[in-house]
């Protein structure tokens, strides 16, 4: 088989079209599922009460927001490497979920710090450098859309999305030394002082979180193939 | 044997640098403009806070990196931009010099006009806001190792935005972000100096930071003007 096969826009159109509605019927189930879990199966908070449920959606969000860009950078870099134009196209379509999933982590955890510490809102370490984080999606997506060549665009944003990750790390450890409020992380890979339901519940709303970005990127970078692609022969055929 | 001559990196550094500073030089309003929106920026806190000299301690630091900030990020657009339009910077990144050398004489040349002018008038300024004087001279240490980073960051974005559409705010919403721990460090070495603790972790942490950025960002801004040019 051939892996590049793929790589062509006007074969992964198809593939894309094809794969979308799973991965989000997938998500569907999941968030159902996983739901069920977070508000019905899961025990109420000894300390915090009720209020604790934000963690259904707060924390799968935050973790996505990393993770998006995480992978919108590893796109950027291999269009950047290998000069291709679908791992651009790819880079494009997923910024803005990662900006939304960035933006509900901080507006949940808004809502969850109002209860429980007493404020919308504090100069709190993750806050803040998942505030930055939302500037750099912003930044990323204002990069790609000012060149009247999208090509140029294409290739300048993806160098910010490089410098920008080698950055993340920095951001975060410069406000974590300067001020922390949040606690810290309870799920670990040595083990988790969770409840087994809360934790079910969570992990399947992140892999719920997970294929809804997968398939909202596949949809999104089907309308960037089509629009870039309007003037060849395939896309007329369509 | 035919000669050729060779580009180097000195040779290119010392080019760039010696050509924007006598640019600079001879037409000095734009350093000026620099400077005095610093010192305009600075003095306009008081007025908006109150003259309350307890007030103004506590938060005079930050807020003299914060116009740093701001006065450093004025002068980017133009970094690259009139070369870029003139058709120079295509010239130079024909030349045989590496393009890593004359990019970094360039940026040399730009911290020399921004950041170093900042740098020596930072403590008439902490005088203003009644820093006591070791406070003063560790604000004037970390802006002399941190001004450095917010050019070489800024080079970087200046370079990305050539030709773009919206050039100013864009730059402004690459920049800003990127320059939250330069800042952070910056101040809080000056903040730990006002309340007795040692001011060297946050030092070392800048000097750290102009090392990588150092050695790193100059190639980065040497990519994204390959990317204009193409």
């Amino acid at each position: 088989m051939n892996w590049f096969y793929f790589s062509s826009p006007a074969t992964f159109y198809r593939l894309a079209g094809w794969l979308a509605p799973w991965f989000f019927g997938v998500a569907a189930l999941l968030a159902a599922v996983g739901l069920y879990y977070g508000f019905i199966v899961a025990p109420t908070d000894a300390q915090q009460g009720e209020v604790y449920r934000v963690i259904f959606i707060h924390v799968p969000a935050a973790w996505m927001s990393m993770f998006l860009y995480f992978v919108m950078a590893a796109y950027s870099a291999a269009s950047l490497t290998f000069n291709t134009r679908l791992g651009a196209m790819m880079a494009r379509s997923l910024a803005p979920t990662g900006a939304l999933f960035t933006f509900v982590a901080l507006w949940t955890g808004a809502f969850w710090g109002r209860p429980t510490w007493g404020t919308y809102w504090a100069w709190d370490a993750r806050m803040t450098s998942e505030l930055v984080l939302l500037f750099l999606y912003f930044g990323f997506i204002a990069l790609s859309n000012a060149f009247e060549d999208p090509r140029r665009g294409d290739r300048a944003a993806a160098l910010l999305a490089l410098i920008g990750l080698v950055n993340l790390p920095i951001i975060y450890f410069s406000v974590h030394w300067w001020n922390t409020l949040h606690q810290g992380s309870t799920v670990k890979l040595t083990g988790t002082s969770m409840h087994v339901a809360m934790l079910t519940g969570m992990l399947l709303m992140v892999f719920a979180f997970w294929t809804y970005s997968i398939g909202a990127a596949l949809t999104r970078v089907r309308s960037i193939i089509l629009e870039r692609e309007r003037r060849t022969r395939w896309v007329r055929a369509l | 044997m035919t000669t050729v001559t060779l580009g180097s990196w000195p040779g290119g550094f010392a080019w760039a640098f010696s050509r924007d500073f006598r640019l600079a030089w001879r037409n000095p309003g734009e350093t000026v403009l620099v400077i005095a929106f610093f010192v305009l920026v600075a003095s306009l806190f008081p007025l908006g806070v109150g003259a309350d000299m307890r007030l103004l301690e506590r938060i005079g630091p930050g807020v003299i990196w914060v116009c740093a900030l701001l006065a450093a990020f004025l002068s980017l657009p133009t970094m690259f931009s009139t070369d870029y339009m003139d058709g120079s910077l295509e010239q130079m990144a024909l030349s045989s010099h590496p393009m890593v050398g004359w990019v970094s004489g360039k940026i040399a040349a730009h911290w020399i006009m921004t950041g170093l002018p900042l740098t020596v008038l930072s403590p008439l300024l902490a005088l203003q806001y009644g820093l006591q004087a070791d406070t003063l001279l560790v604000l004037a240490a970390a802006l002399a190792i941190g001004t450095p980073v917010l050019s070489l960051l800024g080079a970087a974005c200046s370079a990305l935005t050539l030709g773009a559409r919206g050039g100013g705010m864009l730059l402004a919403l690459l920049a800003l972000p990127l320059f939250v721990p330069i800042l952070i460090f910056g101040a809080g070495a000056a903040e730990a100096q006002a309340s007795g603790l040692s001011p060297s972790p946050h030092l070392s942490l800048l000097g750290a930071g102009l090392i990588v950025a150092a050695v790193g960002l100059p190639s980065a801004v040497g990519l994204a003007i390959r990317i204009a040019l193409d």
